[in-house]
This record gives C-alpha cells, structure tokens and sequence, in this order.
C-alpha cells in the first residue's frame, strides 16, 4: 500500500527574521508570528501552496515532504 | 474581497515623510515615531507588530515591488540574512546613530556650527539648505533634524535598492529596528510558548 505524501512549509525558525511578509499571503490563515521571535505555522492548516515560500525575504522558509 | 485595515496604508504616510524633508527639514523629527513605536511595542507588548503591520516603508517596499513589478524577486545573498550581518549592521548602525546624535550635541554646546546638509550612506554629503530658515528654531534642533532625516534617506535607498534586486520587502531582512525588536521580543519571551500551535514547524 503506498503512502500519500504532499508538500508542506516549514521554517527555519533559527534563521528567521519574524517581519511577518508570510502572515497576509497564507490562504488558510495557518501562519503567525510567535511572539515577535520566528513565524509559526500550523502544519494541520498548510496546504503546501508554497505562497510563504515565494514572498519570504530572508528564504528561510521551505517545501518539505511530510505524509497526510 | 479582503476587507482592507487603516493599518495596510501607511505606506503613504512614509512616502509624505520622504517628500516633506525636501520642503522643511524639521519634518524629519515625525520619523522618530518609526524608532520609538517598534522599540515601545516590543518591550511593552513583547511583539513585532510593528514590523508585522504598521511599517510603512516595508508597505512601501512591498507595493513597489509587487504591484508595479520593480523587484527582481530574487532570492538575496545568504551573507545578507546571515546573523553576523544582521547584528554587525544593527551595531554599526547605532554607532552612526549615536555619532549623529554627538553632532547635535556639539552644536547645541556651541562647539560646532549648523551643517545644512544631508548625509546619503554615511558619505555623500548633499547640500540641503532650501530645506531650513532658520527663524525661531534652536540650531542644534534642526541640526538633529538634518542628521536623522540622513539616517531616514539612508535606509530608504538601501531597502529600495535591495528591493529592486532582490524580494520586494528585503529591507526588512538587515533593518536595524527590525532587528533590535527581534531582540527584545527573544529576550523578553526566552523560554515562552503559547502552547496554541499543533504541529507547528
């Protein structure tokens, strides 16, 4: 039996400078910023559309296989 | 439709700052709120809200170079988001800073006369006295006027010119105040989560 996998964004949060460009693009509201340290987002919400991705200005943000 | 907040136009009112330091230098004291607010909210409220919504120059930044496609939207040079960067900027930018201020203090001490010129990138010294009469002003008031208005040009060549080579908001990466936030925001919620996210990256 095969297992699904599809993309979905994750952070660098280490490397991430919190401006928030990320926040307003997300269709499904599944990014916020944590406490002004790093963006956070719901990985339950991402859909992978890789919108965070092509707006972040530090590219600290990646596609990454996960199952679901 | 997204409903638009009051908030999403403050762009404009970084653009007016820009233009009214060439009709009367004084104007630069305004850009004071855009040091205190970020630094207030930050130690305050322990966010970047600021950054996250009312900077106008990232706003400005981000319509440049999205909606009228002036940005290359390239990804910027690893060394530029890099922490020795950042922080190394954020040093040197409040060395100038602070020199700024000490020529302020030189004039207001009698010790130096009014320069009624702008400083572009800590260098090029730009004539700016169609911008100052000096009735009923403290010298050393619009002294300060004219070194922050360089700091505020400074930074708005510096982010445009990373804008049109890189993302749009690319500025927001190496700035200062963002930077300085950021700071305060990890030092004020070191060892703090909300415990809201599931699965959060």
């Amino acid at each position: 039996m095969s297992v699904k996998t599809r993309k979905r964004a994750v952070v660098a949060q280490e490397e991430c400078v919190a401006c928030g460009c990320c926040v307003p693009v997300c269709p499904k509201g599944a990014i916020h910023i944590e406490k002004g340290m790093h963006a956070q987002i719901e990985q339950t919400l991402c859909v992978g559309c890789g919108k965070c991705k092509a707006v972040c200005p530090a590219s600290v943000i990646q596609m990454a296989e996960g199952n679901g | 439709m997204k409903k638009k907040h009051w908030y999403q136009f403050l762009w404009i009112a970084s653009a007016v700052y820009l233009l009214l330091g060439f009709v009367n230098i004084l104007f630069a004291w305004l850009g004071m709120l855009c040091f205190l607010i970020p630094v207030l909210i930050a130690v305050l409220k322990g966010d970047k809200a600021y950054c996250n919504h009312y900077c106008g120059r990232g706003q400005l930044f981000e319509l440049l170079g999205n909606r009228h496609g002036l940005s290359r939207k390239k990804e910027i040079p690893s060394f530029l988001r890099s922490r020795w960067f950042r922080y190394g900027f954020l040093i040197f930018f409040f060395i100038m800073f602070f020199n700024m201020l000490f020529s302020t203090y030189m004039v207001f001490a009698g010790a130096a006369g009014l320069k009624q010129v702008v400083t572009l990138i800590w260098t090029i010294r730009l004539p700016w006295n169609w911008a100052y009469s000096a009735q009923g002003i403290a010298p050393w008031a619009a002294q300060f006027a004219f070194g922050f208005y360089s700091v505020m040009l400074t930074s708005t060549v510096l982010g445009f010119a990373t804008m049109l080579l890189y993302k749009p908001r690319s500025w927001c990466v190496y700035c200062p105040m963002g930077t300085a936030t950021q700071l305060i925001c990890k030092a004020k919620n070191h060892g703090k989560r909300t415990g809201k996210i599931k699965g959060g990256s």
